[in-house]
């Protein structure tokens, strides 16, 4: 599609739009589809998808309400924006459970069928916000009958009325795709790969995308269209791509560079599925997925095939890592190479599984029984997943020792613009075995290099036959010992292991003045909050400076010094404080924590106001 | 072409240097000795087998092999070999276990490696007791059995190891007694030589915790009246006169004196590998009570597909119809833009 419209265009710098509805009513797909259609325009994006626990909650009710939302940006952005320009609600109790986060003067598209009498009572309306006029006061608001539109326009496609319905999502589409001035191409292209084996619904969604976007064109109640330019982003071929994809692509790089299968054990758990869905697409990349019993069978295994001489991975969340923590200790005793992924979402217990969190550091630092250092480094963003995923196998292979990933369920299902690296460019991880023993010498299997590392003995290698397991080992010989001086030693060892890792990793490194009034030190998810925030202060002439951590154990040897150069150092975390009290504890330094557990990610706002106190408060 | 013939190996070149250390006197010996003694006739080199363990008695023993190992976690032995063999499928697996081990923490483990048809050989040491934590009952500890931590006497109804492996499709399943070494031996071989999960269930005596345990089962004056050796396509006979036989009522099974009109056709023949497995279940219900005998031998030995091979089928059926995997290709799967 390529009409030129007749109405008046405006320009913007960048717009945030959020699709809501039903968790029936396809919001994810509408979203996913503008995302990447913007994408493919040049924008920078970022997404975030919010989504309810159930899979069907009861239709209509808040609690079913599901959303999408997309910051598109001819400048680069790190967020997916905190205030809405433009709202799609599909029916009531998507309206009054979204309605907060749009802007005053915002566009409001609501669909008018839906606001019935009893759409309105379970959205908790008395009256209809449609025709009382409270919506109008506020926003630009736009009534479309979307269902009935959607009907008409499919009508003789001889559809059941529930399958028409279903293509109201491509309407709404439709029309925000006019909105801002986008190509229904790709879209297009995404339906015929998708249905094209049920010719009718092909057409019946393709013709209700159409007829959005007509609508958008031909009504004269929408007066405006709005154009985002492209972004100017580095050279290169980008691709939007989602952090659980990019994490897996990661995994799987990893693996190719270094010549070895890779395995992953899971179990299915929310939001770390998708890691094994993507993985399990792709098994010409020799790529084996075992769907595991049990959380411990997936990290167990997970340790036989790293024992095997593999690449081993298991990926879950919370609850399930807490399951694993035992054999997160054998994993550590026998020094195994492996990768433990967190996607972090919300706790104790079940908590909040499709809500964002940050709760689990301290989990990953010290929720195993015994001394048992792991190291942890986290994902900053999504498309980070994939260099960081592969640091990750770095870390395990030349170190010997399973390292865990943590990200979370902001990082996994945002998404964001990927410059594809060219693969030669990509450092490979070597992966050196230890070679068969020619002159009849004892095979020593905790016999240690310069990295304190232990020979990597694949099964299958004359001379080299030798057991591992939970038992305390004697150094070197790698013999069951219970000699005290000897645990003393491998307790301390086995810390060392960890904290030598210091060595091979980048210097910390900071954005903005090298020293100053204050630091902004940030882990994970909020990233992109953090980075949007002190840009804005910097802009504003205030001394702030943004530290972001991808080691968390063991830091960068220069941390300490970068954060003793600031008068203060604030900690916005998605916790009750966990990487500010590691941090007092290991340099005796006083920082500030903004910290929040709401299940929602930092907003650029909560972050700045944090800052311009914080500023204003140095020195008082 | 030159063939290579493999160094001929003794019971002893598989034995590690470490000094075994069960309590004198504990079945764990024999079946160590046994398993020593049957490796080295089998073909495959030290370094193709790896054996995994859990935790308790029993699980010590990879360290007393001179091949690969693993004592890994309580329960979880089948969970690591499913992952050794997974990746590995040259190499040869066994998994050593106990009752508590394999039917109480980690039972979730042995059903599921089960059911898959891992291609790995179990080894059930069954003492019915918890030796390594000195004393307690255990899953198959008997109703009524006295212990520390039942000193009243248990009330949990206990497990029946070959019922739960044959309800969860077993593929090979068999039963043999630490004192009766020529017999362990042939089953062990059987096991090694079956493709997909081969269980074996080893009456093994506890001489510290719950010493006597399957002396029934093991004494020479009682042994022939309580034990019924399964033998393929044999009739199921038994006693010290072979006199007695076990016929099929019904659904039941009853104990018959042959003679008096009761011929050896009368009986129940053993049909190791029948598709359905109710007369395999039939013999794991069998108790030594109302003059039953319990059988030993291998009770069911069918082919089956094993997760090991179809998963690595999967693989090769992937390169075939996808070719090997390209990260370039997979980097531009899908919609891409250009930035100049």
């Amino acid at each position: 599609m390529s009409t030129v419209s007749q109405k008046p265009t405006q320009q913007l710098e960048e717009a945030t739009v959020r699709f809501c509805g039903d968790s029936g009513d396809g919001m994810q797909l509408a979203g996913t589809q503008f995302t990447n259609t913007s994408a493919l325009a040049g924008n920078d994006v970022a997404t975030f998808p919010d989504f309810p626990a159930e899979i069907r909650a009861p239709r209509g009710t808040k609690a079913g309400v599901s959303g999408f939302q997309i910051h598109f940006s001819s400048k680069e952005i790190y967020t997916p924006g905190d205030n809405v320009d433009a709202l799609v609600a599909m029916n009531p109790a998507a309206l009054v459970t979204n309605i907060g986060d749009l802007r005053g003067g915002g566009i409001l598209i609501c669909n008018e069928g839906a606001f019935d009498k009893k759409g309105l009572e379970q959205a908790g309306y008395e009256s209809n916000p449609l025709e009382d006029g409270s919506l109008e006061k506020n926003y630009v608001l736009h009534k479309v009958d979307m269902t009935k539109l959607t009907r008409a326009t499919v009508d003789d496609l001889g559809l059941s009325q529930k399958q028409a319905d279903r293509c109201r999502n491509f309407f709404a589409m439709g029309l925000v795709f006019w909105l801002y001035d986008r190509s229904l191409d790709p879209t297009i292209r995404f339906i015929e790969d998708k249905f094209g084996k049920k010719p009718e619904v092909a057409e019946a969604n393709r013709r209700a995308l159409t007829a959005g976007f007509n609508y958008g064109e031909t009504v004269e109640a929408i007066n405006t269209q709005y154009q985002v330019g492209k972004a100017e982003l580095s050279p290169g071929t980008y691709r939007n791509i989602m952090g659980n994809t990019a994490l897996a692509w990661g995994l799987i790089t990893a693996a190719r560079l270094s010549g070895r299968r890779l395995f992953l054990g899971a179990y299915p758990i929310t939001p770390a599925s998708d890691i094994l869905h993507e993985l399990a697409k792709h098994k010409n990349y020799d790529v084996l997925t075992f769907q595991a019993e049990d959380e411990i069978a997936a990290v167990t295994a997970a340790i036989g095939a790293a024992y095997a001489g593999e690449m081993a991975v298991t990926a879950s969340s919370g609850p399930g890592i807490a399951l694993k923590g035992e054999a997160l200790g054998l994993a550590v005793m026998t020094e195994l190479p492996m990768i433990v992924i967190n996607v972090q979402r919300g706790g104790p217990s079940t908590g909040l599984p499709t809500k964002t969190e940050q709760a689990d550091l301290f989990q990953a630092m010290y929720g195993r029984n015994g001394e048992c250092p792991m190291p942890v480094i986290a994902a900053a963003g999504p498309a980070d997943c994939f260099d960081a995923a592969q640091e990750a196998w770095r870390i395990a292979v030349e170190h010997m020792i399973p390292v865990f990933f943590l990200t979370d369920g902001y990082i996994a299902n945002g998404s964001e613009p990927w410059r594809i690296p060219d693969v030669d460019s990509l450092e490979k991880t070597k992966v050196t075995y230890a070679a068969p023993l020619e002159n009849g010498d004892d095979f020593l299997p905790y016999e240690r290099n310069e990295k304190l590392a232990r020979p990597w003995a694949r099964p299958g290698t004359p001379t080299l036959m030798h057991r591992v397991g939970g038992l305390e080992k004697q150094d070197i010989t790698g013999n069951v010992s219970y000699d005290p001086a000897n645990h003393q030693h491998m307790v301390d060892t086995r810390a060392k292991k960890v904290s030598i890792i210091a060595e091979s990793i980048p210097p910390q490194e900071v954005d903005g003045p090298e020293s100053g009034e204050l630091l902004v030190v940030s882990w994970g998810g909020p990233y992109g909050s953090c980075a949007t925030a002190v840009h804005a202060a910097q802009a504003a002439g205030k001394s702030v400076a943004h530290c972001h951590l991808r080691y968390l154990n063991p830091f960068p040897k220069n941390l300490e010094q970068v954060l003793r150069s600031y008068k203060k150092v604030l900690i916005p975390e998605l916790n009750c404080g966990q990487l500010r009290s590691i941090l007092r504890s290991e340099f005796l330094i006083d920082v500030a924590g903004l910290n929040k557990v709401q299940g929602k990610p930092f907003s650029v706002g909560e972050i700045l106001e944090r800052i311009e106190e914080e500023v204003l408060g140095v020195g008082s | 072409m030159s063939v290579e013939s493999l160094p001929v190996l003794k019971p002893n070149d598989f034995a590690s240097d470490q000094d075994v250390r069960w309590c004198p006197g504990c079945g764990d010996y024999a079946i160590l000795a046994q398993m020593k003694k049957v490796l080295p006739t089998l073909g495959v080199p030290r370094e193709n087998i790896v054996f995994v363990s859990g935790i308790g008695c029993s699980s010590r023993f990879p360290y007393y092999m001179n091949t690969y190992g693993m004592h890994s976690i309580h329960g979880r032995a089948p969970a690591v070999a499913t992952g050794i063999k997974t990746v590995r499928p040259d190499l040869q697996v066994w998994v050593i276990t106990g009752d508590g081990d394999g039917l109480s923490i980690g039972g979730n483990h042995l059903m599921h490696a089960i059911r898959r048809n891992m291609d790995l050989n179990i080894v059930l040491f069954n003492n019915r007791i918890y030796g390594l934590t000195k004393g307690q009952y255990s899953p198959t500890s008997l109703l009524g059995h006295k212990t520390k931590s039942t000193p009243m006497g248990a009330i949990d109804n206990p497990l029946n190891p070959l019922s739960i492996v044959i309800g969860a499709e077993g593929t090979f399943v068999a039963r043999t007694i630490d004192t009766n070494l020529k017999h362990m031996g042939k089953v062990m071989e059987r096991a090694a030589a079956h493709s997909g999960t081969s269980f074996i269930e080893v009456y093994q005596n506890c001489n510290v915790f719950n010493d006597g345990a399957w002396e029934y089962a093991k004494d020479r004056e009682t042994k022939a009246e309580t034990t019924l050796e399964l033998e393929h396509g044999k009739p199921m006979i038994f006693g010290k006169d072979r006199d007695k036989g076990i016929r099929l009522n019904g659904l039941d099974p009853e104990v018959v004196q042959l003679g008096k009109g009761i011929t050896e056709d009368d009986l129940l023949f053993h049909d190791e590998r029948a598709i359905e497995p109710s007369l395999a279940y039939l013999l794991t219900r069998m108790r030594h009570q109302d003059g039953f005998p319990e059988p030993i031998g291998v009770f069911r030995a069918v082919a089956a597909p094993r997760y090991d091979e179809l998963i690595n089928d999967q693989i090769e059926l992937a390169v075939t119809e996808r070719g090997a995997g390209d990260l370039e290709t997979l980097f531009h799967s899908g919609d891409t833009w250009k930035v100049e």
